[in-house]
């Protein structure tokens, strides 16, 4: 669910963006680095408030731990053996299985699980993706990605500045073929930035499923409770049946392997991916000492 | 946890602390003479059991290792609720060094064979005159001691808990963070 954060993230560097192509080319350029201050402003104050905004979207309400002392007793445990601050509990009465962490630190996170997935997953299980939650936050990845989505608002900016700088001499820096050049560069970069976060966010998933699982020495409940979540999630389609079925016929296997337009933009490894790396990490923890 | 690697997420599992255990005896005499309590004679050992069979190599010969020991301490293994397993060691309740060496070469097989990060607390059980009971339980990757006193099936003594901090604060680190005095209801021996 900190992917919704990053997607909004991502929605609101193309609208800087926009904002500032359309102040140079209406003759205030002037402004252009005000708004791109403006929002590299706002993408500090989402990463401030983020614990109560990604509570408040996700209808999620703080939990004691008298209401829910499982929970409670699992993060304590966790939180003492991975030797870092307990954060704030939130349970959301959903039914979508779904767990996530927000928050600006460590010492302000908060942790929140929906009721379906306490319904679906062993207490096992449920421990399992506590503990790829508390990576997140002991990761700080609400950070990182904040700051790295930052990046796409500052070369834009600094497209802008080398439009300026190189263009001064040029009596036509105002001409149509430069507006086209510079908006193809902008829109260029921004699409880098968005593949590269993605690719980054990818990591940092693969980097939380890696610590939770040490953290547990338990890889196959993480693998387990990864499959019951994401299959409860593919079960509901996401495109029109009529429409994949016709080619999908023809295959006997996705025609592309590989780097495909839907892994490079996804903000999570693949299942098969996470899947290798708790078994390589079952078989490391199962190695006899020699 | 060093910033850098949290930040490219490369944190690692957070090595344990063993050596505070061997503060406990000058503390169990400083309970006894000030407060009353004196040790159960028992005491236990609590960590997460990596899946696979490293690690059941590993705890079994740590049960080995004890029971070819002189004093031959009584060992028991069970599972708690929350999926760590407690390994109990009973042996006299006079000699409260030769608990914590016990105790102590349980730590020492399991880090040797590369699972002291799974170690998550030790308990020393105390009881006092009106069978009152305390643990004494060590948070291994803090390196530091909290009293734990139930008094009922989910409630605990705070008061007696933090009297008996403040009796130790000289004698074992304790625990500042009340947020991190775990609740070990279902823990052996108490």
């Amino acid at each position: 669910m900190t992917t919704v954060m990053f997607l909004l993230g991502g929605l609101f560097v193309a609208l800087v963006v926009a904002l500032m192509f359309a102040a140079s080319s209406s003759g205030y350029g002037g402004l252009v680095p005000i708004i791109g201050l403006a929002g590299i402003g706002v993408a500090f104050y989402q990463w401030w408030n983020s614990d109560r905004t990604a509570m408040k979207a996700m209808r999620a309400r703080e939990v004691s731990p008298e209401e829910a002392p499982e929970l409670h007793g699992m993060i304590d445990r966790l939180c003492a053996l991975a030797d870092m601050p307990k954060p704030r509990v939130g349970i959301a009465d959903l039914d979508l299985p779904n767990a996530f962490a927000t928050g600006r630190s460590p010492d302000r996170a908060v942790v929140c699980v929906t009721t379906g997935i306490m319904g679906k997953l062993t207490p096992e299980e449920l421990e399992a993706v506590l503990a790829h939650e508390l990576s997140h936050v002991a990761h700080r990845d609400v950070l990182v990605m904040t700051v790295a989505s930052s990046a796409g608002i500052v070369a834009g900016m600094l497209m802008h500045g080398a439009r300026f700088g190189a263009l001064a001499g040029r009596r036509d820096r105002n001409s149509a073929a430069f507006f086209m050049i510079t908006l193809v560069v902008s829109l260029v970069v921004y699409a880098i930035s968005f593949f590269l976060t993605r690719l980054l966010s990818r990591y940092r998933e693969l980097s939380a499923d890696r610590a939770g699982a040490y953290l547990t020495m338990k890889p196959a409940a993480l693998a387990t409770a990864l499959q019951k979540i994401t299959g409860e999630i593919s079960a509901i389609p996401q495109r029109d049946l009529r429409a994949s079925q016709a080619l999908n016929a023809f295959f006997i296997a996705p025609a592309i392997s590989g780097a495909t337009l839907k892994t490079l933009t996804s903000t999570h490894p693949s299942l098969e991916q996470r899947l290798e790396q708790l078994a390589r990490i079952q078989a490391e923890l199962g190695r006899p000492a020699s | 946890m060093g910033f850098w690697k949290a930040v490219t997420g490369r944190s690692g599992p957070v090595p344990a602390r063993l050596d505070a255990l061997f503060e406990v005896p000058s503390a169990a005499v400083i309970l006894q003479t000030e407060t009353g309590f004196t040790p159960a004679g028992t005491g236990s050992v609590c960590y997460r059991g990596a899946a696979g069979a490293a690690f059941a190599q590993a705890q079994r010969d740590i049960v080995d290792l004890l029971q070819a020991a002189p004093s031959a301490p009584e060992v028991q293994v069970s599972a708690d609720s929350f999926g760590f397993t407690w390994l109990t060691v009973a042996g006299d309740p006079g000699d409260s060094s030769g608990l914590c060496t016990d105790l102590h070469a349980v730590n020492t097989t399991l880090e040797a064979a590369g699972f002291g990060s799974g170690l998550l607390c030790t308990l020393i059980p105390f009881r006092d005159a009106s069978d009152r009971r305390l643990g004494l339980v060590y948070l291994y990757k803090q390196g530091t001691f909290y009293p734990f006193a139930p008094t009922g099936p989910q409630q605990r003594d705070n008061l007696l808990e933090i009297h008996m901090r403040d009796a130790l604060a000289q004698e074992l680190p304790m625990e500042n963070d009340l947020q991190r005095w775990l609740a070990v209801w279902d823990a052996p021996g108490l």
